[in-house]
């Protein structure tokens, strides 16, 4: 082309930080060659509260809701994570009847989270009909929270020593019922799109990433199980009463977009087989061990894990035995997760891009925090 | 050829009276031809204009219950007068100009989309003996002027002086020139049997019982029914089709710089287009207006939803295809099957082994 003096030339798109596809206010600085993405470079920080900073000026039963919105699509499992931290602090024994109610709960917004990603992902692709499939399953789980806890996104549910309320005697019955709707909507999901000639077409081969690169970038979660590396905090590293149930952890080979989508359904059949025993063992007691509001662990510190929807979740606290924490560091897995983006998505077409970005499942809250 | 070109275009007889009325109260020779298609032109404009506003209550609608809810229901029963509220609220808008626009192209734009697909209504024959103009080049000037709203989309995406909307706009171009290829191989399958390019003569040619039209006249018939409605569907750039406009991708792709009633000419245009393109499958392959008991007009709009139903199926089910999987699926499947089919449409006609 060059010799008739037709030339080309690069240029710069600011991809968010409002876009459709970032999910959040994430901002991608895409460097383009007509429709090939050369290179990404994702910009972070417009969606900072400063969650951490104020944790420190709080009591430990106040940092629980302060830290809801730190993952607001998964917020048990901040409210778990931090409670989970204070508890090895001061060494508190949770009774019996609040694990299995945590654990319950955490499956459930996990099966919330995956179908979130489930709609969002078909909808980055172009299927938009998917995502209001998957809400409508999740509309379900929202219901039985609400009946439990009277909130519907940042529930504050999980307490330090148990959690804040006993679950109604309706609830079990309507669990069961919304687990078996949700296995059946599940197989419908995989009906609809598996085989689709397009879906396939946009997903298969599109951003490998292998298990080695996924370790090397801190990597968790169903990124790092799609790449073939099983392994799940659930089973290696395990907290409540987690070794107790009997759950497979499904691992994909390729690390693509498609093994990414396709795991996550998996999972969410994991879920219900766990929250299915579950139901089964609820023990009778108490649901909330003797807590003071005037909660002063010992000094000291502890990290703890959890395996969320998006990977590991940690919270780190430091206690110097007053009412209020030191630091609380928190730790998401889709911090790590973005900088796999401009690893993998680069000198790819910019739709692969939004595919690639979907399949991660990155919320930009759990990366600014 | 020039004193053909000077004949004015023959009325249809069906409106001839309106010309007799216009004479009879004293406007003779030219004018009497003018006024009576300037009438035609408003009368169709009119109705179209209804219909794009139907199609997207809809489209709506379809979508909504695709997805297990109600779509639009709050404004009169279910909704009926929804997209009226939208087009008013829109004419109310403040158009937002872009600064660094080119303004010429910027301001012409959604007005050649609007007019390009208004104008391929001429020829359309919504009826038997409904239509404005036969003329003997019927498809062929459908196929030029629905182009034009190519044109437009590229001057949307060049005039609006971002980046989005100069990919859509590239995206648009290069999409509709692959798959007028394979639309127009399709489209001549048709014409080579009618052995006419004026749609009423297409129509005429499949009068009769159903298995006259020619979707049914096997085997080339069927196959050019499919790569006509795959054409088509990329043609009105809709799902899986849609990457000039991937929200996803473009956020909005030509028409994201475009506010108030500049956006909804785009919008409308879009519409009538998808309209259009239906219009033509029905015309061509299910036998237009023909059919038994019921008035034609009422086969034809029945006929024409039909197929608009596909479309908008197709819009609520598939995902996307990425830009070089659309062109790829174009020139290696598309192009070939319909120059294949052509080719042995054309030897069975030579042959004479058809009905």
């Amino acid at each position: 082309m060059t010799e008739v003096g037709l030339r080309t030339e690069e240029f710069q798109v600011n991809m968010g930080p409002h876009h459709p596809s970032t999910h959040g206010v994430c901002r991608l600085l895409l460097t383009m060659d007509g429709e090939k993405v050369v290179k990404v470079e994702p910009y972070i920080g417009y969606l900072h509260r400063s969650i951490e900073k104020i944790c420190e000026n709080r009591t430990y039963h106040q940092c629980i809701p302060i830290l809801d919105p730190f993952e607001y699509v998964t917020a048990l499992s901040c409210n778990y994570v931090f409670a989970l931290s204070a508890e090895r602090l001061a060494q508190i024994e949770v009774p019996e009847r609040a694990e299995f109610l945590r654990v319950i709960m955490l499956e459930l917004n996990r099966i919330a989270s995956h179908l979130i990603f489930f709609g969002t992902t078909a909808m980055d692709i172009g299927a938009l009909t998917p995502f209001l499939y998957g809400l409508r399953e999740r509309e379900m789980i929202m219901d039985l929270f609400e009946m439990t806890c009277g909130q519907r996104l940042t529930y504050n549910y999980i307490r330090i020593g148990g959690v804040s309320k006993d679950i109604l005697p309706a609830f079990v019955p309507k669990c069961r019922e919304t687990i078996n709707i949700i296995k059946d909507k599940v197989d419908e999901y995989e009906a609809l799109l598996n085989g689709n000639p397009i879906w396939k077409a946009r997903t298969i081969g599109i951003g490998p990433l292998s298990g080695e690169k996924a370790i090397a970038f801190g990597a968790s979660g169903p990124i790092l199980r799609a790449s073939g590396v099983k392994y799940d905090l659930r089973r290696d590293d395990p907290y409540s009463i987690y070794d107790r149930f009997e759950f497979d952890i499904p691992t994909r080979q390729n690390g693509d977009v498609f093994d990414r989508y396709v795991l996550r359904l998996e999972e969410i059949r994991q879920s219900i087989r766990i929250i299915g025993q579950a139901l089964d063992g609820i023990p009778e007691g108490d649901f909330k061990a003797k807590v003071s509001l005037k909660f002063k662990p010992p000094a000291g510190e502890a990290y703890t894990r959890i395996e969320n929807s998006r990977g590991e979740m940690g919270v780190y606290l430091i206690s110097d035995g007053t009412e209020k924490p030191v630091r609380v560091k928190t730790r998401g897995g889709s911090y790590n997760h973005l900088q796999l983006i401009p690893e993998i998505a680069t000198d790819c077409l910019i739709a692969d891009l939004v595919a690639i970005f979907a399949s991660f499942d990155i919320i930009m809250p759990e990366v600014d925090r | 050829m020039t004193l053909a070109l000077m004949q004015p275009v023959e009325l249809s007889p069906t409106f001839l009276w309106i010309q007799h009325l216009i004479e009879a109260i004293g406007i003779g020779g030219m004018w009497s031809i003018v006024i009576t298609y300037a009438i035609l032109a408003v009368v169709t404009f009119g109705v179209l204009a209804l219909l794009a506003l139907f199609l997207v209550w809809w489209e709506r609608k379809f979508a909504g219950h695709i997805q297990q809810r109600f779509g639009p229901m709050m404004t009169g029963w279910h909704g009926w007068y929804q997209t009226i509220m939208d087009a008013v609220k829109l004419l109310q808008k403040e158009d937002i100009l872009v600064v660094t626009r080119d303004r010429m192209v910027f301001f012409w734009a959604p007005i050649i989309a609007f007019v390009a697909a208004f104008a391929a209504y001429i020829v359309i024959p919504f009826g038997n003996g409904i239509i404005v103009a036969d003329l003997n080049i019927g498809i062929l000037y459908i196929i030029a002027i629905t182009t034009f709203t190519i044109i437009s989309l590229l001057m949307a995406g060049w005039g609006s002086n971002n980046k989005y909307a100069l990919l859509g706009g590239m995206r648009s171009a290069a999409q509709v020139v692959s798959y007028e290829v394979p639309m127009v191989a399709s489209i001549l399958t048709v014409v080579l049997f009618a052995g006419s390019l004026s749609m009423v003569d297409i129509v005429d040619s499949q009068s009769g019982w159903f298995y006259n039209w020619n979707i049914f006249r096997l085997p080339f018939g069927p196959i050019a029914f499919i790569t006509y409605i795959i054409a088509a569907t990329a043609e009105a750039n809709r799902t899986p089709f849609d990457i000039p406009e991937a929200e996803q991708e473009l956020v909005a792709g030509f028409n994201i710089e475009y506010s108030g009633m500049q956006f909804a000419m785009f919008f409308l245009a879009e519409f009538v287009n998808m309209f259009t393109v239906s219009a033509i499958a029905t015309t061509l392959f299910l036998g237009g207006w023909t059919g038994v008991l019921l008035p034609s007009w009422m086969w034809f709009l029945g006929k024409t939803f039909a197929v608009v139903a596909l479309l908008m199926l197709f819009r609520w089910t598939f995902p996307r295809l990425r830009v070089d999987q659309l062109m790829e699926f174009s020139w290696k499947y598309l192009v070939p099957i319909t120059f294949a089919n052509l080719i042995l449409a054309g030897w069975m006609k030579y042959a004479g082994w058809y009905w």
